[in-house]
């Protein structure tokens, strides 16, 4: 029983890593169509850069704020430069776009700040809560937390507020929505801003858990782009959920299967799941119109 | 007409000293991967190689020859590396090539080096560079084997038998798993569990937590390299476990220590290289002089703390420059029987004595098992 509890947060920390990851694909995805592969860039870029501001001798928090907003802002001039420029290409070319991007940034940082891995410190120390007879660290309950206030926002932004509809409404139909006065360049850069924001937020959260360094971007975000494809993309509840199944998958596989096995049995049940409902549990259909 | 003899060696000498004309430097080739996956190993190895040659020719070079260093960054891509050994060989024209900083980079360089007779001194780990031994290929660091063969040696000193392995699936994590199955019969090493992990995970909670459920398991061997480690060493202090932890000589750096956390990271071992410890060297120690001065050269010049795996780089050049100054000639096959021909070089990593079966020269009693304490390194006795 110890041991099933051990399992069962493993996987719910490692899940909310995902689905924190997961839930910044949705803003974008939402807005666009565009599967930001560089989502994962501003993952990296939240942790490394709270790791060298506060090494720079801000306080942990202000390192981390500060680090959110400059994240925010790479995020809306990466739109700026490389999306807007290339507003009229298809979907595929802007996804690619987003790859180059993430193969920039990624040596940029390399250049600037070097190829050490790095770790935050724990936000509320690293001695373990006994819970169930099994340990859980504090910092995971962040990260939990984390996820659950994303999501909550999320979810609120898009149903409840008209800049969050106004966002969905770019995404269905852009000449449309620009004739009913929504200001779709502006909705762009926004889903841009938070996005990168939300991504940052998560690589603050997750930094003193999973390390990291000017590479640890990509393996993150393609857990996260699994993790939102499980759940739906572009549906808030199907990132959360999406992610901490995947995270309890792999955890219970490697503790009662086998850990060989830990990534292979999490996919095939992802390919499975997805070649029956291929929305994702999560997704709506697409309908087109003629 | 004059003794034909005479006349054969005075052409000899003639083409000697032509040859020695147009050599006017001593071409080294080197291939690291200083980007990519592998750059933690390869940025240090490569700092290291353009501090030594710059010394060395300020210093007036091997036998008034300057050494002028070929460097290539692979980005730890084998097609890359191959490619650069290539060019090294055919373009530049090296007498002899320093590199592979992983073992996937070093494979792809010894059939390049062997197919023209340029020896090749690798900087990766694994027992297959050197077993069976191939004429041009050497290689510096302690094998996988030897490691594992450290860590046993030190537990069976505790009185314990009963192993429980976590091994990362990259490829070092992979060939030291495979090393220590083999060679824990041989002392007398039980292995209860062997489970892995992969390089990116973030949690392996629930492998150590099937570790501590075997029956009478007595000590962890994880062999991995990167963040992993560290990452499995807070996870077993998340899971409050006690039995002895081994972490392998992959990742025997300072860093570890800060990425796993001083308190977390107390009492782990690791079996390692003169290097980390120069300063608790005692003072008639073999390697205390070559180990203090290497790490005053890097720290002085990086202001970064000097790792393994420069080291590896150092022993590599300073077999080369033994081999120089003994060789015949800076001819790439003369270079070859002189690096073979390496007596007691005292190097970072061990002293090296190799011969035609031995092309890596080091025993047991150069590692050393070490113990964190406080946040440091202590040696174990």
């Amino acid at each position: 029983m110890a041991d099933f509890m051990q399992f069962a947060l493993s996987g719910v920390t490692v899940g909310a890593v995902y689905a924190l990851i997961a839930l910044g694909f949705t803003i974008i995805y939402n807005a666009s169509d565009v599967v930001n592969f560089a989502q994962g860039e501003f993952v990296m870029l939240g942790g490394m850069g709270t790791v060298f501001a506060h090494q720079a001798g801000l306080p942990l928090p202000l390192a981390a704020l500060l680090a959110i907003a400059l994240t925010a802002m790479i995020g809306i001039i990466f739109n700026r430069l490389a999306i807007e420029t290339a507003r009229n290409a298809p979907v595929v070319s802007l996804i690619i776009i987003t790859i180059g991007a993430s193969i920039f940034i990624q040596g940029v940082v390399q250049i600037v700040f070097g190829k050490q891995i790095y770790r935050l410190p724990s936000f509320s120390g690293d001695t373990p809560i006994p819970l169930f007879g099994a340990n859980i660290l504090p910092q995971s309950l962040w990260v939990i937390a984390g996820a659950i206030i994303v999501f909550i926002a999320l979810w609120l932004f898009f149903t409840r507020t008209m800049t969050g509809r106004a966002v969905l409404a770019t995404s269905n139909n852009r000449l449309a929505a620009q004739l009913v006065g929504i200001n779709t360049n502006f909705m762009m850069t926004l889903s841009f801003g938070v996005s990168a924001a939300i991504g940052a937020l998560a690589g603050v959260l997750v930094s003193p858990i999973t390390l990291t360094s000017y590479q640890v971007g990509v393996p993150l975000a393609l857990k996260g782009f699994a993790a939102a494809m499980l759940g739906g993309m572009g549906n808030p509840k199907g990132a959360l959920v999406g992610g901490i199944l995947l995270g309890l998958l792999e955890s219970f596989t490697a503790g009662y299967l086998s850990s060989h096995y830990k990534d292979a049995v999490a996919f095939i049940v992802i390919l499975v799941l997805l070649s029956v409902k291929p929305q994702g549990l999560f997704g709506t259909k697409t309908v087109n119109r003629v | 007409m004059s003794n034909p003899f005479k006349t054969l060696a005075l052409a000899g000498v003639a083409t000697l000293a032509l040859s020695a004309s147009a050599l006017a430097e001593i071409k080294l080739g080197a291939t690291i991967s200083e980007t990519g996956p592998a750059s933690f190993l390869g940025d240090p190895e490569a700092k290291t190689l353009k501090l030594l040659v710059e010394k060395i020719n300020a210093a007036g070079g091997i036998k008034g020859e300057k050494i002028k260093l070929f460097l290539y960054d692979d980005g730890g891509d084998p097609n890359k590396a191959r490619t650069f050994a290539t060019r090294l060989v055919e373009e530049d024209g090296v007498v002899a090539i320093i590199g592979g900083t992983t073992t996937g980079t070093t494979m792809a360089v010894m059939p390049v080096a062997g197919e023209n007779k340029i020896p090749f001194i690798s900087l990766a780990g694994a027992i297959e560079i050197i077993d069976p031994v191939q004429p041009f290929v050497f290689k510096t660091p302690h094998t996988d084997k030897m490691a594992c063969e450290k860590i046993f040696e030190d537990i069976k000193k505790r009185g314990l038998s009963k192993v429980g392995m976590l091994s990362g699936t990259d490829g070092f994590g992979a060939s030291m798993r495979k090393q220590c199955l083999a060679v824990a019969p041989a002392w007398g090493m039980t292995i209860v569990a062997d489970e892995t992990y992969g390089p990116k995970d973030t949690d392996m909670t629930p492998q150590l937590t099937t570790i501590r459920g075997k029956e009478g398991v007595q000590a962890i061997v994880t062999p991995g390299f990167g963040q992993g480690p560290a990452i499995v060493t807070r996870n077993y202090n998340q899971l409050s476990m006690t039995i002895p932890l081994y972490q392998s000589h992959g990742v025997a750096s300072n860093s570890f220590i800060q990425l796993a956390g001083a308190k977390e990271s107390e009492g782990v071992r690791i079996p390692g290289t003169a290097l980390l410890v120069a300063d608790l060297l005692a003072a008639d120690d073999p390697q205390k002089k070559v180990v203090t001065e290497y790490k005053a050269l890097f720290e002085g010049a990086t202001k970064t703390p000097v790792s393994t795996f420069g080291g590896y780089a150092h022993d590599a050049f300073a077999i080369f420059v033994d081999a120089a100054k003994r060789s015949k000639s800076f001819k790439a096959v003369d270079l070859r029987d002189a690096i073979e021909g390496t007596s007691k070089l005292v190097g970072t990593t061990g002293t090296v004595t190799m011969s035609a079966k031995d092309h890596i020269g080091l025993d047991l009693s150069s590692f050393r098992m070490l113990e964190i304490r406080n946040g440091g390194w202590t040696l174990v006795k």
